[in-house]
């Protein structure tokens, strides 16, 4: 039995959307080195849409291969969609996490919600309800 | 190509222990406790390994319980020696901070029990000073249990040295040497040592046997009780051809421990020095005070268990101190013991290389430790800061 699923091992050894964006419109770091992961994500928001997402991960296999998969999740979509995306579709997509990985879901979840905030704080017109 | 470099966690039956066990499961079968000439057959196989093992060691047969490996031989080395000390009013066990769990939660579970615990420092260098032990013993220490050769970053302590304060103050010895039997000459007289735990499976031989040497006159406390196998300190029907191929691959390990030992050496040194060529990178442990098979690093800006995967990916088999490998938060307790911080004890990779290890098999692992570590240094957000001048490199 493998420790992770084809899929999580597909976005591990082949991760979409790696690197920087300059000037990106949102910017959210989670995580830290002593626990052994983190991540960065950012956001480039055109038209209330992601136009663009690229992440930086420093972590184990899980973390690397759910940060993948959030920035394929929210990629073209709208931003209250992305803003709805949970680390339980970042796992399912995965088709699945072992019980011991889950927090590396939950960390692409607050690392999408933090470049959202980020994206916010720059845009403050643009947020829900303003 | 096809490269286990993972021989620290275990190794490939040798064919002289695979040969010497066939024979007792198709033919010698019997129960060495039974009178009949099947079980007197076993009983023979099984004492003949008793004095093979005895005699790697300088022991003599009476010396050696064969136990089901080396967790189960350091709780009853350990258990024996307590319970001597309790019975003299002595509570005081001397360890160290980087011993294996087997040790360390033995330990733990005596302290509940009214023992006090103290643990030696390792240094960075990973080896327990002489004199600081020699500071610890006190009226009332039981014993003092200090690994032969640490199971992660290799380091050879000075047992010889250790076991003659021990001698000096009456203080019972034990040492875990699991990673060192078979591997570095042991001699449990020279070596002044009263207790001592192996496991057949880290030298070639089978899983689930090892041995306990206990010198004469330590008297042991059961862990199994039943019937009267082992002189009446371990219960249960002998594992024959377990410990019959253990036998067979110690005395082939001791037989060759020189010149593989030389060979060993100078690939380990090679996989140092070209491992060491990566940038922000730190051997653990002492460089020349190592076994010869051992070679530990830990590299900044990345996490060990990712690059496990893509060394597996290109056919290497290792390991590291990452949380993430062992399924905890915290990184190695070995790695933490010698100074390591946690940033980078996440980024360690063990590379424990065997007998039949090759030069161009050295070559690719240092060829591929490089490239991967500069792949995942690519998006890594710590490696990012680290370079932009954002944060200060540990390494």
């Amino acid at each position: 039995m493998a420790l992770y699923s084809e899929k999580v091992m597909d976005h591990f050894r082949n991760p979409r959307n790696v690197g920087v964006i300059e000037n990106a419109d949102g910017i959210g770091e989670v995580g830290n080195a002593k626990c052994g992961d983190i991540m960065k994500m950012y956001l480039k928001i055109d038209d209330d849409c992601i136009s663009d997402v690229k992440f930086e991960t420093f972590g184990c296999g899980s973390a690397i291969a759910s940060s993948s998969m959030a920035t394929e999740l929210i990629k073209g979509r709208p931003v209250h969609e992305a803003m709805q995306l949970t680390n339980k579709a970042v796992a399912e997509a995965l088709d699945g996490l072992p019980d011991y990985k889950m927090h590396c879901s939950v960390l692409a979840e607050e690392a999408i919600q933090s470049a959202l905030e980020d994206y916010y704080q720059k845009h403050p017109e643009k947020r829900p309800g303003a | 190509m096809m490269i286990y470099a993972d021989n620290a966690a275990t190794t490939k039956m040798s064919r002289a222990a695979i040969d010497a066990m066939l024979p007792c499961m198709e033919r010698d079968f019997g129960n060495p406790s039974s009178l009949y000439s099947i079980g007197q057959r076993a009983k023979e196989l099984l004492e003949q390994a008793r004095a093979d093992v005895a005699a790697v060691i300088g022991a003599v047969p009476q010396e050696i319980l064969f136990t089901s490996g080396g967790s189960e031989a350091d709780n009853q080395a350990i258990r024996s020696a307590a319970e001597l000390g309790r019975r003299s009013g002595k509570t005081h066990i001397i360890s160290t901070a980087f011993e294996h769990h087997a040790v360390l939660h033995t330990l733990k579970r005596l302290e509940k029990e009214g023992f006090e615990i103290t643990l030696l420092d390792v240094h960075e260098d990973g080896l327990v000073r002489p004199e600081e032990l020699e500071a610890a013993i006190r009226e009332d220490t039981c014993l003092v249990t200090v690994m032969f050769a640490n199971n992660e970053i290799g380091t050879i302590q000075p047992i010889r040295e250790l076991g003659a304060i021990c001698r000096a103050h009456g203080v019972l010895f034990h040492t875990d040497a699991v990673q060192a039997m078979g591997h570095l000459p042991i001699d449990v007289q020279a070596d002044n040592i009263d207790l001592l735990s192996a496991s057949a499976h880290k030298f070639h031989g089978p899983k689930g046997v090892g041995f306990l040497y206990a010198r004469k006159g330590v008297r042991l406390t059961n862990l199994i009780e039943g019937g009267a196998q082992e002189r009446g300190r371990r219960a249960g029907t002998e594992n024959v051809p377990a410990i019959v191929g253990m036998a067979a691959a110690l005395k082939e390990s001791a037989a060759n421990m020189h010149a593989n030992a030389e060979r060993m050496t100078k690939l380990r040194d090679r996989l140092i020095r070209g491992i060491g060529e990566i940038p922000h990178s730190a051997l653990n442990g002492d460089a020349v005070r190592r076994l010869p098979g051992n070679v530990n690093f830990c590299f900044e800006g990345i996490e060990g268990e990712s690059l496990l995967l893509l060394l597996d990916d290109r056919g290497i088999s290792a390991s590291s101190g990452s949380a993430c490998t062992s399924g905890s938060l915290d990184p190695s307790h070995v790695l933490l013991a010698i100074g390591r911080v946690h940033d980078v004890a996440h980024g360690s990779l063990r590379l424990s290389i065997g007998e039949d290890t090759t030069e161009e098999e050295a070559e690719y692992i240092i060829q591929n430790v490089k490239e991967v570590v500069e792949y995942l240094r690519s998006f890594s957000p710590v490696w990012r800061d680290l370079t932009s001048g954002k944060s200060s490199f540990i390494l």
